[in-house]
């Protein structure tokens, strides 16, 4: 048997059925991994104790004959989820100290499956990144480097913590959540798996709220199996978010045939950008090429609106934000400001929000706040929801006529060095979510595969968007892909 | 449109963030550019669409009007900063 923490879901869940391993093996391994990871800065607040706790009930309950799929499983868990006593502050100073009182849906929903926690992951400031540069708790560091360059990489954001972590064999798998690119833009950057599933798939109750219309938590993993293991467990309706579907959650396994025959494949001609590296464009045509050999029917398509994208999301998503940023005043958990002599409630607010926010997240919430402001809500704000009807029209017209998945790029560009943003204007950063955020706006499922690596060596991903609520077939086509791609690489270990 | 330090100003403002007065040249500059990639939305000819409410169709569920939680004044004072007499307490509000 390989090192147990490079394990994926299928295969430990079928040792431990088997009795060859024990949840408690599983985890101490991944626990000493990730200890001595501390150069990668994913893992933010180790929970070995609970882990182990976790971990021996689990055994307890495998050796009962009761053992779903994820039974002893050990995961890591976003900051971004609220977990019951265990630090969960979204990566920002202003959440500091804070210790929630009940748990998210998702992560009970893991913990009910039987599922392991090591910690909680390093990400983005409240998800607001593309480079996990924007944390409180500093940089998460790619596993990944360049061939010839010891320089340190960037894992994406805001899911970097988890993406690094996956990458690096510090857990098997762990949760993300994607608001307009958060888990497909890391995983492809650090040669792993995500899925985005359709909006209302998964509770958002008890995950700390960016943009709510468009938030969805979803699984990281090493292969298209563990995703679509790991995303039955996470999912289900939940009464305590409105939003959540009532609908049933299919086994999303055994969808995974791997026959895409007759399937119809969209490439749509919009994502086929202006100074797209030649690397990104030969990656999307050889992607083409692997799901026509399997059988499915490639189609050209167009999706007209896709350019209005990005800006519409830069709209919507910090106005969002403004609103569920509001709740941090110092008043009822978290960080408050030293206060001076005669500050009243409004200074308490002021300064506690400078002190606390970083600088990105204070931009989205003033741009937010701008654009939602008296007279210039309906240019900007109704605008740009208009704007996402017409998006989301686009898909459904695609979708009508005949196509099944549509196949692009995941990102524009490989990863990219940590600090090489530095000097850009914040418009160049949010332009990695290019191929990305359309899928939220339209609430779609959407898939990131490793397809391949880059002159570099550095991994590439292409990504699969499907129809709303079949992630099932998603994930099949998304398996067909994968064994095409045959993408086996791993970073050469130098933390 | 072009933001100005006083428009800037009257943003943070609004929004409840303390920004010192020469931090709001660069301010202003990133909330320029930022509203100029927005701009682009002015070309689409949305002339009869609809603004989106909910991205899947969905009708609000109802439930019973009834008590289906409370009594933990303990838990959600727990986190509070500054938690005095089962109450959440902040510095004066009223004169």
């Amino acid at each position: 048997m390989s090192e147990l923490n490079a394990m994926t879901i299928a295969g430990a869940r079928d040792a431990l059925r088997r009795g060859e391993v024990t949840s408690l093996e599983l985890t101490d391994a991944c626990l000493a991994a990730a200890e001595a990871a501390g150069a990668l800065n994913a893992f933010v607040h180790p929970t070995p104790d609970l882990a182990r706790e976790q971990a021996r009930a689990a055994d307890a309950r495998i050796a009962q004959g009761d053992a779903p799929a994820m039974c002893g499983i050990p995961l890591g868990i976003k900051d971004l989820f609220c977990t019951k006593g265990v630090p969960s502050q979204a990566a920002s100073r202003i959440l500091d100290g804070f210790r929630p009182e009940y748990e998210s849906t998702v992560t009970q929903n893991l913990f009910d499956a039987g599922a392991v926690m090591l910690g909680k992951l390093n990400m983005d400031e409240f998800a607001m990144g593309s480079s996990n540069e924007t944390s409180a708790y500093g940089n998460v560091v790619n596993p990944w480097r360049r061939g010839n360059d010891d320089g340190p990489l960037t894992p994406g954001g805001s899911s970097g913590g988890s993406a690094a972590a996956v990458a690096a064999d510090l857990c098997l798998a762990a949760t993300g959540t994607d608001t307009g690119g958060s888990i497909r833009q890391p995983a492809a950057f650090a040669g792993i798996t995500g899925i985005k599933p359709t909006y209302g798939r998964c509770s958002r109750w008890g995950i700390v709220a960016f943009a709510s219309s468009l938030d969805q938590a979803g699984p990281m993993t090493k292969s298209v199996r563990d995703a679509a293991i790991m995303l039955s467990a996470m999912c289900g309706h939940d009464p305590k978010d409105s939003t959540s579907a009532d609908y049933p959650v299919p086994d999303f396994e055994a969808a995974l045939s791997g026959d895409i025959r007759g399937k119809v494949i969209g490439i749509p001609k919009e994502y086929r950008m202006d100074g797209m590296p030649e690397e990104i464009e030969a990656l999307w045509a050889r992607g083409r090429e692997m799901l026509a050999d399997a059988g499915a029917e490639i189609r050209d398509i167009s999706l007209p609106h896709t350019k209005y994208a990005l800006p519409a999301y830069y709209v919507i998503a910090p106005a969002e934000a403004s609103s569920n940023l509001a709740r941090y005043d110092g008043v009822r958990y978290g960080h408050r400001a030293k206060l001076a002599q005669g500050d009243g409630i409004t200074e308490m607010y002021e300064k506690t929000r400078a002190e606390g926010f970083g600088a990105e997240v204070q931009r989205r919430v003033m741009v937010g706040t701008y654009v939602l402001s008296a007279g210039f809500y309906d240019a900007y704000y109704n605008r740009a929801r208009k704007v996402r009807t017409l998006i989301k029209r686009d898909f459904e017209e695609a979708f009508a006529a005949g196509i099944d998945a549509i196949l692009t790029p995941a990102t524009p560009s490989a990863a990219f060095g940590l600090g090489e943003m530095a000097e850009a204007d914040p418009v160049q950063m949010y332009l990695n979510d290019v191929f990305t955020v359309t899928v939220n706006l339209a609430g779609l499922p959407g898939i990131a595969v490793p397809a391949g690596l880059d002159r570099q060596g550095l991994p590439l991903g292409l990504q699969l968007i499907g129809r709303p609520w079949e992630e099932g077939d998603l994930l099949n086509t998304a398996h067909a892909l994968e064994r095409a791609a045959g993408f086996v690489d791993k970073p050469a270990k130098w933390w | 449109m072009s933001i100005d330090l006083e428009t800037a100003a009257r943003v943070a403002k609004l929004a409840r963030i303390r920004v010192d007065e020469d931090a709001l040249p660069a301010l202003a500059q990133e909330f320029n550019t930022i509203l100029g990639f927005i701009e682009q939305l002015g070309e689409v000819d949305v002339e009869g669409v609809e603004p989106m409410t909910s991205v899947t169709p969905m009708r609000l569920k109802r439930r019973a009007d009834e008590v289906t939680a409370g009594g933990m004044q303990e838990r959600v004072l727990s986190n509070a900063p500054d938690a005095r007499e089962g109450f959440f307490a902040v510095p004066k509000v009223v004169e």
